[in-house]
């Protein structure tokens, strides 16, 4: 369980499936029907062609590292310092994360390292999709 | 279509104070500056007809409080550069006869906070959910996310990035009105205090109050007034995503590579025409990628380009010489002071004046990469 005080997300309907299946330890990705390319975040058409053929399936959890800060000035619910990151992942869309289990130094993350998806709960009704150095790399 | 120079500006004016300005509210600075702006072209609220200012229901409050009666409003609010975005707008304004006279406003107590409105994203925005859970806590988490992608793509170092604050401060000790203005050295920068690694406070934006104005009109009726009259000789825009985490190239934005060559195609000029250049730097990668995005430098030829000293005074592209947000002022919507200073070097007024400066391009960045616009100004009418 996180530490209390983070902004906690409200799904709105074009987003719950996402945070539904964060709660049951799935990372949940969407497709585009015309050009099969993945898209983030989540929204019930596709960004590529405006198709609403779109369909929803389980991402890998597998993702690399792309770019971060590491920000050390107090925020609720974190302990400077911190990093706030953001990843790329395996099917293409990046999304901001935070790297759990990981020194938050610029040595110890280190840009591309492999990683993997780790679900966090915030609370009863919101997980994050946390990430942290991939197993092969720890 | 709208001529090269068919549109000028006439009135350009900030807050008489501008740094700390504990004694005025936002809207007051906002006032402040049109009342200056419109002394020197000897306007009065009556005689202008439209108003451009940034946000939801700011135009209505700042016409009700100057007493003018507009036909034509913009409450265009994209970030920074909203302000470029209105100097366009008002452009095809004036040109499609909606209005004659334009006076588009800026007032922000970001230091102060006399009247301020925060907004944090609401928890059910796209922002809400996908970025602020993860710990950023306003621009200086969030802006500098795609640096360390564009250090390790360019091979640009902790020295290069230092190097722009450091060139800056050196324009901004030639100019009175700067709130930093004792010379740094790349050292200094190196050692001042981390915020957001890769970034320390040196290379991050002032937080200051302030405002400022500007009048336009039709280059035909600014022969009237009594100020040097900059014509706009071209302008762009563009927007990307409000989302940092989701631009698409963390090297390059696509909000300024629209705007900015939209702009100087329009303009027809050459970029070696170029005299002095303006890039809203909120933090110190700005600069690069505006050098970069607008054709003035190969991709991760920036780095190179200012720290052989073609940026600073006596160099051949005269960059961000108010000394920027990094120093001069940065209220929360700096672009207004941008476009101010390229009016200033276009009239032969800036307290660093480039000596025959004719043509100036003016970038701007809204949001955290999330929407630019170009102008192009010159003191001469093609």
């Amino acid at each position: 369980m996180l530490a209390p005080g983070r902004a906690k997300p409200k799904p709105t309907p074009e987003t719950k499936h996402f945070w539904d299946g964060c709660k049951q330890g799935k990372l949940l990705l969407q497709r585009c029907g015309d050009t099969g390319k993945v898209y983030f975040p989540p929204r019930p058409f596709s960004p590529y062609t405006g198709t609403r053929n779109v369909s929803v399936f389980e991402a890998s959890g597998r993702a690399r590292l792309y770019s971060y800060v590491i920000h050390h000035r107090p925020v609720p619910g974190f302990t400077p310092p911190y990093a706030i990151a953001v990843v790329e992942l395996e099917e293409g869309p990046r999304l901001m994360t935070n790297i759990v289990d990981c020194e938050q130094t610029p040595e110890a993350l280190q840009l591309d390292m492999p990683l993997e998806v780790a679900f966090t709960p915030m609370d009863e009704e919101i997980t994050l999709p946390l990430f942290r150095p991939a197993k092969e790399a720890r | 279509m709208l001529g090269r120079g068919e549109i000028a500006i006439v009135g350009a004016a900030e807050s008489t104070q501008i740094g700390v300005v504990p004694g005025m509210s936002q809207i007051m600075l906002h006032a402040d500056a049109a009342l200056n702006a419109m002394a020197e072209t000897g306007l009065k609220p009556t005689d202008i007809d439209g108003v451009a200012c940034v946000g939801p229901m700011m135009p209505q409050q700042i016409a009700h409080y100057l007493g003018i009666t507009p036909k034509w409003v913009d409450g265009t609010g994209v970030g920074g550069c909203s302000f470029m975005l209105h100097v366009r707008h008002a452009a095809a304004a004036i040109h499609a006869g909606y209005c004659k006279t334009v006076l588009i406003t800026h007032g922000e107590s970001g230091k102060s906070r006399i009247n301020a409105t925060p907004r944090p994203p609401e928890p059910e925005s796209l922002n809400g959910q996908f970025e602020m859970p993860y710990g950023p806590f306003g621009p200086p988490t969030l802006f500098p996310i795609p640096v360390l992608r564009y250090m390790k793509e360019r091979g640009v170092t902790h020295e290069d990035l230092a190097t722009v604050a450091v060139v800056q401060r050196e324009w901004a000790g030639k100019n009175p009105r700067a709130m930093f203005r004792d010379p740094i050295t790349v050292e200094d920068v190196l050692n001042s205090r981390m915020i957001a690694y890769p970034f320390r406070i040196l290379e991050c934006c002032l937080v200051t109050d302030g405002g400022g104005a500007l009048i336009l009109t039709s280059a035909d009726r600014a022969k009237d007034f009594p100020t040097k009259p900059v014509y706009i000789l071209g302008t762009g825009e563009s927007v990307e995503t409000n989302m940092v985490s989701q631009m698409k190239d963390f090297t390059s934005s696509s909000a300024f590579r629209v705007a900015g060559p939209t702009a100087i195609e329009a303009a027809g000029i050459d970029r070696s025409a170029v005299d002095h250049m303006m890039i809203y730097d909120a933090f110190a990668h700005l600069p690069l990628y505006g050098l970069e995005d607008l054709g003035f430098c190969k991709p991760g030829e920036a780095a190179g380009f200012i720290r052989e000293g073609n940026t600073r005074p006596g160099g051949k592209l005269p960059l961000n010489t108010n000394g920027g947000g990094l120093s001069y002022t940065h209220t929360g919507m700096y672009g207004m002071f941008a476009l101010q200073e390229s009016v200033r070097q276009m009239r032969g007024t800036a307290p660093a004046q480039v000596p025959g400066a004719k043509i100036s391009v003016c970038h701007g960045v809204g949001g955290m990469f999330s929407a630019s616009g170009t102008i192009v100004f010159s003191n001469e009418r093609p």
